[in-house]
């Protein structure tokens, strides 16, 4: 028998491609956030309402990523915003490959901001890195509150928390404690932002606005 | 599920180190951080599929998990930290930082002899 010492990264191909994908955004000064949540939660509609409220001040592209079809794209699409869509076709997480064949046919030196729409699922997107700024994960109040518990690799890499239908909480049609998913998200990342919003009445999406213009603003490399 | 992506690529790495080796590769010792949120059962069932007619076919792994991470911003001492106990052995501080998950490295090979 020999034993040999290899000490490889075995993710070390999607590596290579999240450097990548980091210097081109970086070189073009475009910020891109890595929208990760379960299926249902609300990313696509968040999205839109973003893209067409900031419409004036903001310009944004879209990275779709799901198992199948082309809708989430067109939703993005009809906002007049640039959306590339891919089919991972099975595979339940956007690798950083993927994205960066997205990046260049996306018209970047007419954004500000990348999204990228990870297939839903609050697993496996965690252990991809895409060569984002940041992770965003969206929880909606329906899911339930038990999810920062259950899930806690996501919220721990998360730099937004976004608990969205919270008009379904003001309605009263579904228990769910706020202070609870504030306290558990925090308990291991103490300085996650957490946005209580509604994408369909629009309530707390200007909080959500004000944290994208603070990180358009501050300076950068 | 993503842990067929990571079989995929262990083979593909260890397929490779294999022809700088004499020998067949029977055991392979991966580790791999909490967040990384590899299923021991999946991981090892995935590879034994995607191993099938190539040179890692009949592999044994073995998988080390290494705990979460914490700097306390008191003591400045690091410590292992889990969602029900977040503080400080040293000092009892809860104000702490969350270092980077240990990534998922292909530690070791054992090679047979013919």
């Amino acid at each position: 028998m020999e034993k040999v010492n290899v000490g490889q990264r075995i993710l070390s191909a999607n590596e290579q491609y999240a450097i990548k994908n980091s210097q081109l955004l970086i070189k073009q000064r475009k910020l891109c956030w890595n929208l990760i949540s379960s299926p249902g939660s609300g990313k696509t509609t968040i999205l839109a309402r973003t893209i067409t409220d900031l419409n004036a001040e903001i310009k944004m592209g879209v990275i779709e990523g799901d198992i199948q079809t082309e809708i989430d794209a067109e939703r993005i699409r009809a906002t007049n915003a640039p959306a590339i869509q891919i089919n991972t076709e099975g595979a339940c997480h956007l690798s950083a490959a993927q994205v960066h064949k997205a990046l260049e046919q996306l018209p970047l030196d007419s954004l500000d901001i990348v999204f990228i729409e990870n297939v839903g699922n609050l697993v496996c997107p965690t252990a991809f890195e895409l060569g984002e700024n940041g992770k965003i994960v969206v929880l909606s109040v329906a899911e339930g509150d038990d999810k920062p518990v259950k899930y806690p690799g996501i919220f721990a890499k998360s730099k937004v928390l976004l608990i969205n239908k919270v008009d379904l909480l003001s309605a009263n049609v579904v228990d769910f404690d706020l202070d609870r998913v504030r306290a558990d998200a925090r308990r291991l990342n103490k300085s996650i932002e957490i946005f209580p919003i509604s994408a369909r009445t629009g309530e707390g999406m200007q909080a959500w606005y004000g944290w994208l213009r603070d990180q358009l603003a501050q300076p950068r490399l | 599920m993503h842990e067929t992506v990571v079989a995929q690529n262990m083979v593909e790495a260890i397929a490779q180190e294999a022809r700088k080796h004499e020998g067949r590769p029977v055991r392979a010792k991966i580790s791999c951080g909490e967040l990384n949120a590899v299923n021991d059962e999946v991981l090892t069932f995935a590879f034994d599929a995607i191993a099938q007619g190539t040179p890692c076919e009949g592999m044994t792994l073995q998988i080390e998990h290494k705990p979460m991470q914490a700097r306390c911003k008191q003591c400045a001492g690091t410590f292992p930290i889990t969602l029900s106990n977040t503080q400080c052995p040293d000092c009892q501080s809860d104000d702490f930082e969350l270092l980077p998950d240990a990534p998922l490295v292909l530690e070791e090979i054992e090679f047979e002899k013919e």
